[in-house]
């Protein structure tokens, strides 16, 4: 058990998977179900591993760090590596009831190359590996938004192609300047050789400001409504929770490892953004119509509130960052499936127009409101305990504005939570016919919206997985 | 050395050009053409500072990652090229319509 590469697996089965996909289309679903639950497995054997023996570095082909690729995964590595294992089980389930056969063909391989090229990116130790994960991530993604085929998801998924090339090249350019610099594109190396020059700050600027267009951070959270709201439901699902999130944890490795913590005015600048990104994502999530977008720029208030941790930048602010990005993704990919369900059910999403949802997808109105929950941060929700972590964090460090921001940014989120939930109970004007919805749809969001509930209770779990290979460093004795 | 710079710095200058012309121009064949001179320009930098040893044989590493870029480079030009011609048989132009003001 001990000399299973698992790391390798979880990278090699779903692209596997996915060529088995593509090569039989009428099998599809049947091998996409089958390979999700081995890659589940898998992360599960690497999870024992990492748990068991601490911090695992695995040289591919044994080549090692300076000339070959090596794979690292630790405490934060691990925690991406469930979420995604968790997510993608829910929405894989999901997806066999949204899809019909035609497109169930197409989605299948797409997801599992969008999956692989996840836990690649996660497991990643070099910088430049990781461009190239990025770059699969992002060719994945364009490509299942476009599956919707409506002209908003095509010219969704096109500006969003646009996007995440101007991001990854921006990256790139900032990794061909570290390189330079100190001859090495492995994580650790850097970490250790890395001093700042010129060079260091043009590379720093670049490749942030590429992940932060990646990661939709006000101001350049343009792109990402359209696509998010525009794609089908399980891919609104995937992209909220696990694709944006995927650049966020590329920039936290960053900032943590390479870039040294001196650079305090930047740091200001991010949680300023961030700030801006929670009320005005807030605000334009209150004004919409439509349950999708409405979501979709919830997406962005919230993406904005985990760049609160930069300017704190503590032990615990990190984990409460860390453990927001794990509740949002579980809270948002429930409210995504959701949302999709209630379109599959009434062939719309204005919101307005829900009529008496509660009564009829009770189900689906309880996953939607329990993400909710999670995601003002009501307890004992996931969100909660990451709220508690930031505001800890702001306080402790005498920052007191950032837990404002965090307090008002829940309110937002309950005021725009509310509204739907109101609508949905009440008869719409205009009633119609209704279809019906998959039971194993319904099933599969109210088990992530309890998953993001449960990460409240089983708290102290998490809290001990990110200690493994300690990737935010000790808490400073205060 | 010196040259090795001006070869950097056509780099920088390539992608800059190409940033410009990425956002400035509305068809969406001239956005992807600008993609790839923003690339084009990236992988110029890579492979100059390859010299960075100063010796008479430049440092390989470099050079097998712009091999990879390319690679990803064409993947993602395809996949541009034919999103392209989605967008304009769906919408009757190669042209993304601007953001609604919600």
């Amino acid at each position: 058990m001990q000399d299973i590469p698992w790391g390798v697996l979880v990278i090699l089965l779903p692209v596997v998977g996915a060529l088995a996909c593509f090569l039989c289309p009428r099998r599809s679903l049947q091998l996409g179900l089958a390979v999700a639950l081995v890659v589940v497995v898998c992360v599960t054997g690497l999870g024992w591993q990492v748990v068991e023996l601490g911090a695992q570095r695995y040289a591919i082909g044994g080549w090692g760090a300076p000339l070959g690729i090596d794979l690292y995964a630790d405490g934060l590595s691990l925690l991406m590596l469930v979420l995604t294992a968790v997510v993608g089980l829910g929405v894989s389930v999901y997806s066999t009831g949204y899809f019909e056969a035609g497109r169930s063909a197409i989605f299948w391989p797409l997801w599992m190359f969008l999956w692989a090229a996840l836990n690649a990116l996660f497991l990643s130790a070099d910088i430049f590996n990781l461009y190239v994960t990025l770059e699969l991530l992002g060719l994945a993604a364009v490509a299942l938004v476009a599956l919707a085929g409506s002209a908003d998801a095509l010219s969704g998924a096109m500006r969003y192609l646009l996007v995440s090339l101007l991001g990854s090249l921006s990256y790139l350019l900032g990794v061909a300047l570290l390189y330079h610099s100190f001859g090495s594109v492995d994580i650790a190396i850097l970490a250790h050789r890395m001093e700042a020059s010129p060079a260091v700050w043009a590379a720093l600027g670049l490749m942030s400001s590429g992940l932060l267009l990646k990661t939709a951070l006000f101001p350049l959270h343009f792109w990402l409504p359209s696509a998010h709201a525009s794609a089908p439901a399980p891919v609104s699902a995937l992209l909220s929770a696990l694709v944006v999130k995927a650049s966020f944890y590329i920039l936290l490795r960053l900032w943590l490892e390479i870039f040294p913590p001196a650079n305090f005015a930047l740091a200001q600048l991010l949680g300023l953004l961030g700030a801006v990104a929670v009320l005005w994502g807030g605000l334009l999530a209150l004004r919409q119509t439509r349950l999708k977008m409405l979501i979709a720029y919830s997406t962005v208030a919230h993406l904005g509130s985990l760049f609160l941790a930069f300017p704190m930048a503590t032990s615990i602010a990190w984990k409460g960052a860390l453990y927001l990005l794990l509740s949002h993704a579980l809270a948002k990919a429930a409210m995504f499936m959701a949302a999709g369900s209630i379109l599959y059910f009434g062939r719309h999403d204005r919101i307005v127009d829900l009529d008496r949802v509660a009564q009829r997808l009770p189900l689906t109105l309880v996953a939607f409101g329990l993400a909710g929950i999670s995601l003002m941060g009501l307890p004992p929700s996931g969100g909660f305990i990451a709220k508690w972590l930031l505001l800890e964090a702001a306080i402790r460090t005498g920052q007191w504005w950032w837990a404002i921001i965090l307090i008002l940014g829940g309110l937002l989120t309950a005021a725009y939570i509310l509204k739907v939930v109101g609508y949905a109970f009440t008869q719409a004007e205009v009633t119609h016919e209704a279809g019906a919805v998959p039971a194993r749809m319904e099933w599969a969001a109210l088990a992530l919206a309890l998953a993001a509930i449960l990460l409240g209770l089983i708290a102290p779990w998490p809290l001990a997985l990110m200690e493994i290979g300690l990737p935010f460093g000790v808490e400073a004795e205060r | 050395m010196s040259h090795v710079f001006l070869y950097a710095l056509v780099g920088v200058g390539l992608f800059t050009l190409g940033l410009y012309a990425l956002i400035v121009h509305p068809h969406l064949l001239r956005k992807i053409l600008a993609i790839n001179v923003m690339g084009s320009g990236v992988f110029l930098v890579l492979v100059a500072l390859a010299a960075r040893t100063g010796r008479a044989l430049p440092d390989p590493v470099p050079h097998a990652m712009v091999i990879t870029g390319i690679v990803v480079a064409i993947s993602a030009t395809a996949l541009a090229l034919a999103l392209m011609l989605r967008v304009q048989t769906e919408t009757g132009q190669a042209e993304l319509a601007d953001e609604r003001i919600e």
